[in-house]
């Protein structure tokens, strides 16, 4: 699972921050009624307020999801099977940059393997999922993005980088530092 | 547009015409490119007539199933008595298949026109378009020019002027293959969990949020436009074997090509002149060994198999695959297949809903013999056994995914069965 | 009836109403189709894919319990492809299902045991795989949750979703990595929350009340009616050794159909108190002394005798209507009448079942004392007593009264032997609801009969049988119901 490594006790949640800064409050809130808009039902309103929640903090927390729950009237509990069904959602903090290779069997044939074996190499992260010691990197294998055409494909943060190469990785993740 | 390659004579641009203009994914752009003509001439005609022309067409999905979009249409009900919706799949999602993204990044318009045409056909005044979450680009262009023309009163509460609502919102996912399945993309509209549903009931009865719903693929509704403006007899000309496959398609060709993108030929192509002639061939060196040609859910095809099959619906099936996504996968002889079987099975198996027990425990189960296998630990009865669980994976769950993950692994083992014996051998290898 | 559907289920007809599916049919022909996520009190899931049959139309089996009856539908459940494709689908649990039956709770009424032992195969092909492992985790006041013996039904996420109408409990996690949560802080605590142990098909979710106590195969088990609440709830008294160790519900679509609540539930322990009354006393030289039924029955003759004025009962809304309307005519035969009280709670509703709730009289039988003439007016009843020529008193614990009862005009028919009625003159032992056979009315005049778990203890007796006796000694048979 992306964001986990086997490191995370089963079951374990964090515990929820004392600083946690709600984010359906002023714009947010106008931000969420906007997207209610959109849906005959308030449930349908999830998935965007989900995004909106790991936009602001990097995250989606135990408290991030009793907020959600919250305005759109449905159970923590309910949140959290949502949460944990979708692999985009972090349930932990992760790296400054996170960094999803895919390398399922179109990239798989083009060498994937090996772009990700030099991205931990590069990042100084011991193996995928867990941080990097610096703390500024994550990097998870994924399965296929989409862009199989363009082997290998790479996601750094929201930037979706095409045609990543063993030998262009590191000015790759240098760019980032 | 073999895309990114320039374009082969041997293609039909239709759709791909205009990948790589930046200035076509503007509005003022794509209306000089002869754009919303066809949304405009929609609106003038009855909806009745509009389902008639698709179905003249002979437009099949472009997401997979092939199901005839213009009788898809039809299924909804004619008599409104609950909103109806229009759902536009663009959660590609399949390995080998990377059309959509190119449609939505490079001709954003077509796609809005095309969803605004079906939702006027159905009679739904919204639309949801479900982009994956990892699709960040798409997701910018698409709700670039949604904002364009919505400034334009293209598109609202009276698009094009005509006294006509439509609505369109993007949907973001946020990473499950599965939401790519019809009913389980309804139920992540709808803020659940992404799984299929049991059917009965269909989507044209009850779909989002328990209203009337028709799903179409991306590339599908993208050759709306072309159909009503140019017509549906001419689609149906379009079609170079079998007259019940029209149109163009995209195919995304990857893996061991030397020119990996999309191409857009007309249906019926045969498979071996778009490899060799027009993708420009296998990689310096490499010699053709297997094909998967419909993205990674359908049988895999041996070279020569490949070099014999016309890319139709009918034309796979009669080679026994499946046209699919058209995601082509290129395998040259220096795949591992037993290798590469066992990567697809554990993105089957990370994919998995776990709703059906056979394909929740049995995707799992594949990945953990075949790597064993891989790692000289195989034991005889593994063979018989994988084939045994592809067999109880198949037919007998919700949705097709235990399907998709039987596929390769029955075709792989039918048509390269002495690699996977050779493993029984074999020293220990990578896993 | 013409809007029927006929169809054929392994060579038996059968006709239905339209929209039956396949399952629910073939029950009526005495065919069990095995399945795990279906419950006819729950929505349909139809993923277990345990209920995989074939259809004469349908080259690949179909799950029956999803699958509507259509006319002339010609269905086979015991073809070699849905006998595979079941063997199958048992397979596929038990790769990762842990060989814990010697030491889980549901073995005797599992169907996972049960299927398999019917229809699976005798030996898996998992080999030596490693099986998924997680931790037993707490979900709440009476609920753990074992997630390696799962099998991800989700019959109890339907129940809390759709019955309880409070989705404390999700899937998380996806592919075979699923399993059931909670979310922290926020535990199965629902009042109605223990049917999920009920109808979970495996020993997954389990009653820490239950634990570790009992073998369901040593059980007997009587049909009753939850003596907890007005609303009425059937029931099985689960007994072993002369105690009851369990209680679960029993069907009825009209009273709760397949539910019970925790108060219910989990409130026997009642039953078995052993500090009971074993033997009819008589009071003798300042003290109570024991003696038999005939020296009991004959005391209270004399007592009878030497009563001057209107009797007062004080009786239990948990006595059956039996008892009830003895004691009432016994008591209008002596110009008397009576009162009862009863204990109230917070009413705790099931919403996905019309009129269903935990009610606020937390007796069974409110009606039955109402019928059989008793009032709620229990201040005036306890007021009387001072002119009273015989105080009788059914099993009630007159706990709290202002002022004594006057001790020798006090006739004790009751299960335990309160503080105040130590001066009693008579003192006769009776059976409590599961050591009786009898009825209740439920809130709605509903009348049910429960049955006998287990036997009453010492010498005492039912308190029908008990008044019954006394009003033939009296002379007042004339008239009385069996």
């Amino acid at each position: 699972m992306h964001g986990r490594t086997d490191a995370q006790p089963h079951g374990r949640t964090e515990a929820p921050a004392a600083d946690y800064q709600p984010v359906f409050a002023g714009e947010g809130r106008k931000k969420l009624d906007a997207i209610l808009a959109k849906y005959p039902a308030k449930a349908g309103a999830l998935l965007p307020a989900l995004w909106m929640v790991q936009e602001k903090h990097g995250w989606i927390s135990p408290t991030g999801m009793a907020e959600v729950a919250e305005v759109l009237g449905l159970t923590a509990a309910y949140v959290k099977g949502v949460v944990t069904f979708y692999t985009m959602y972090h349930q932990h903090p992760v790296g400054r940059h996170f960094v999803q290779v895919c390398t399922t069997t179109p990239c798989n044939v083009c060498g994937a393997e090996k772009v990700g074996e030099a991205f931990l190499k590069a990042t100084g992260a011991k193996r995928y999922g867990e941080t990097s010691p610096d703390g500024q990197w994550t990097i998870v294998e994924v399965e296929c993005l989409g862009a199989c055409g363009f082997a290998t494909p790479v996601m750094i943060n929201d930037e979706f980088v095409e045609s990543v190469t063993p030998e262009s990785v590191p000015a790759l993740v240098a760019r980032y530092k | 547009m073999g895309f990114p390659h320039p374009t082969h004579p041997r293609e039909n641009p239709v759709l791909s015409r205009h990948f790589g203009e930046a200035e076509a994914r503007r509005y003022d752009g794509w209306v000089k490119r002869g754009g919303y003509r066809a949304l405009e001439k929609a609106l003038g005609m009855t909806r009745d007539q509009v389902i008639e022309e698709v179905k003249a067409s002979g437009l099949r999905g472009r997401g997979g199933a092939g199901f005839p979009a213009g009788l898809k249409w039809s299924f909804m009900p004619k008599q409104k008595t609950k909103p109806h919706y229009l759902c536009c799949n663009a959660d590609e999602s399949e390995p080998g298949t990377f059309k959509d993204r190119e449609i939505m990044r490079w001709t954003p318009h077509a796609l809005i026109e095309g969803c605004a045409i079906a939702a006027y056909a159905i009679q739904a005044e919204q639309v949801y378009i479900y982009i994956r979450g990892e699709f960040t680009e798409p997701l910018q262009v698409m709700q670039a020019a949604l904002d364009e023309v919505y400034a334009k009163g293209v598109l609202g509460a009276n698009a094009m002027g005509k006294g006509v609502r439509i609505d369109v919102t993007i949907h973001r996912g946020a990473g499950a293959y599965i939401c790519g399945e019809e009913t389980a993309l309804m139920n992540s509209i709808e803020g659940k969990r992404g799984n299929p549903r049991i059917r009965p009931p269909f989507p044209a009865a009850v779909g989002v949020f328990g209203c009337p719903t028709t799903i179409n693929n991306v590339e599908t509704l993208s050759s709306v436009p072309h159909i009503l403006s140019k017509g549906g007899a001419w689609y149906k000309g379009l079609s170079l074997s079998n007259p019940k496959s029209t149109g163009t398609k995209l195919f995304s060709i990857c893996g061991a090509i030397a020119k990996p993108g999309n191409y857009e030929v007309t249906m019926g192509f045969p498979l071996k002149e778009l490899l060799y002639e027009v993708a420009g061939g296998m990689l310096p060196g490499r010699k053709l060994k297997a094909v998967i040609p419909g993205g990674s859910s359908v049988p895999i095809l041996t070279a020569a198999e490949a070099e014999e099959t016309l890319l139709d619906y009918e034309g796979c099936v009669a080679k026994g695959t499946m046209l699919g996504s058209g995601g082509m996968i290129v395998l040259d002889d220096t795949t591992d297949m037993v290798y590469q079987v066992m990567r697809l099975a554990k993105f089957y198996a990370h994919e998995s809903c776990a709703q059906c027990t056979q394909c929740r425990e049995g995707t799992a189960w594949t990945v953990k013999i075949l790597q064993r296998l891989l790692n000289g630990e195989g034991r005889t009865e593994d063979l018989d056994l994988l084939l045994d669980l592809s067999e109880q994976m198949t037919g007998r769950t919700i949705c097709v995914l235990s399907d998709s993950c039987a596929a390769p692994v029955v075709s792989a083992m039918k048509k390269f069965r002495p690699e996977f014996e050779a493993y029984l051998t074999k020293p220990a290898s990578r896993t | 009836m013409s809007d029927l559907v006929k169809l054929t289920i392994e060579g038996r007809e059968v006709e239905v109403p339209p929209g039956t599916s396949v399952l629910e049919a073939a029950k009526l022909v005495g065919v069990l189709i095995p399945h795990y996520c279906y419950h006819p009190g729950l929505p349909v899931a139809g993923s277990c894919r345990m209920c995989l049959v074939d259809l004469e139309k349908s080259p690949k089996p179909v799950p029956s319990c999803a699958t509507p009856v259509a006319p002339g539908m010609v269905v086979k459940v015991y073809t070699e492809q849905a006998e595979a494709a079941r063997r199958a689908v048992l397979e596929f649990l038990l790769i990762n299902h842990p060989l814990d039956c010697p030491i889980c709770d549901k073995s005797g009424e599992c169907s996972l045991q049960d299927y398999t032992e019917q229809e699976g195969r005798s030996s898996g092909r998992y080999g030596d795989y490693a099986k998924r492992f997680n931790p037993v985790e707490d979900f709440g006041p009476d609920i753990l949750y074992v997630p390696n013996r799962c099998v991800l039904c989700t019959r109890c996420v339907r129940f809390m979703e759709d019955v309880a109408q409070e989705a404390t409990l999700n899937v998380e996690e996806r592919g075979d990595r699923a399993h059931i949560g909670v979310f922290d802080g926020r535990p199965l605590d629902h009042p109605w929350s223990g049917n999920v142990v009920d109808i979970c098909p495996v020993g997954s979710l389990l009653s820490k009340d239950f634990l570790n106590k009992a073998r369901v195969w040593d059980f007997d088990r009587t049909a009753s009616i939850c003596p907890g609440c007005t609303q009425g709830c059937n029931i099985v008294l689960e007994s072993r050794d002369n105690t009851v160790v369990r209680i679960k519900p029993r069907p009825n679509p009209a009273v709760n159909r397949w539910w019970m609540c925790d108060h219910g539930r989990l409130n026997y322990a009642w039953l078995n108190r052993s500090d009971r009354i074993e033997a009819p006393l008589i009071q003798r030289d300042g003290r109570l002394v024991p003696v038999d039924w005939d020296q009991a029955l004959a005391r209270f003759a004399e007592v009878i005798r030497s009563a001057k004025g209107p009797w007062v009962g004080l009786v239990s809304p948990g006595a059956s209507c039996e008892a009830l309307e003895a004691a009432a005519r016994l008591l209008k035969a002596h110009g008397g009448s009576g009162a009862f009280r009863v204990t109230e709670g917070p009413e705790a509703p099931l919403p996905g079942v019309p009129d269903l709730a935990l009610r606020k009289e937390r007796a069974p039988n409110v009606n039955g004392a109402l019928k059989a003439g008793f009032t709620r007016d229990w201040a005036a009843a306890v007021d009387a007593v001072g002119r009273a020529g015989l105080v009788l008193v059914l099993d009630e614990d007159l706990a709290g009264l202002a002022q004594p009862l006057p001790a020798d005009r006090v006739v004790y028919v009751g299960t335990v032997l309160p503080e105040a009625a130590r001066g009693a003159a008579v003192v006769l032992p009776c059976a409590n609801m599961a050591e009786e056979e009898g009825t209740f009315e439920n809130l709605r005049g509903i009348r049910q009969r429960y049955g006998q778990a287990k036997s009453p203890p010492g010498m005492a007796r039912p308190a029908a049988w008990i008044l019954g006796a006394i009003l033939e000694a009296a002379g007042h048979t004339a008239g009385a119901t069996a």
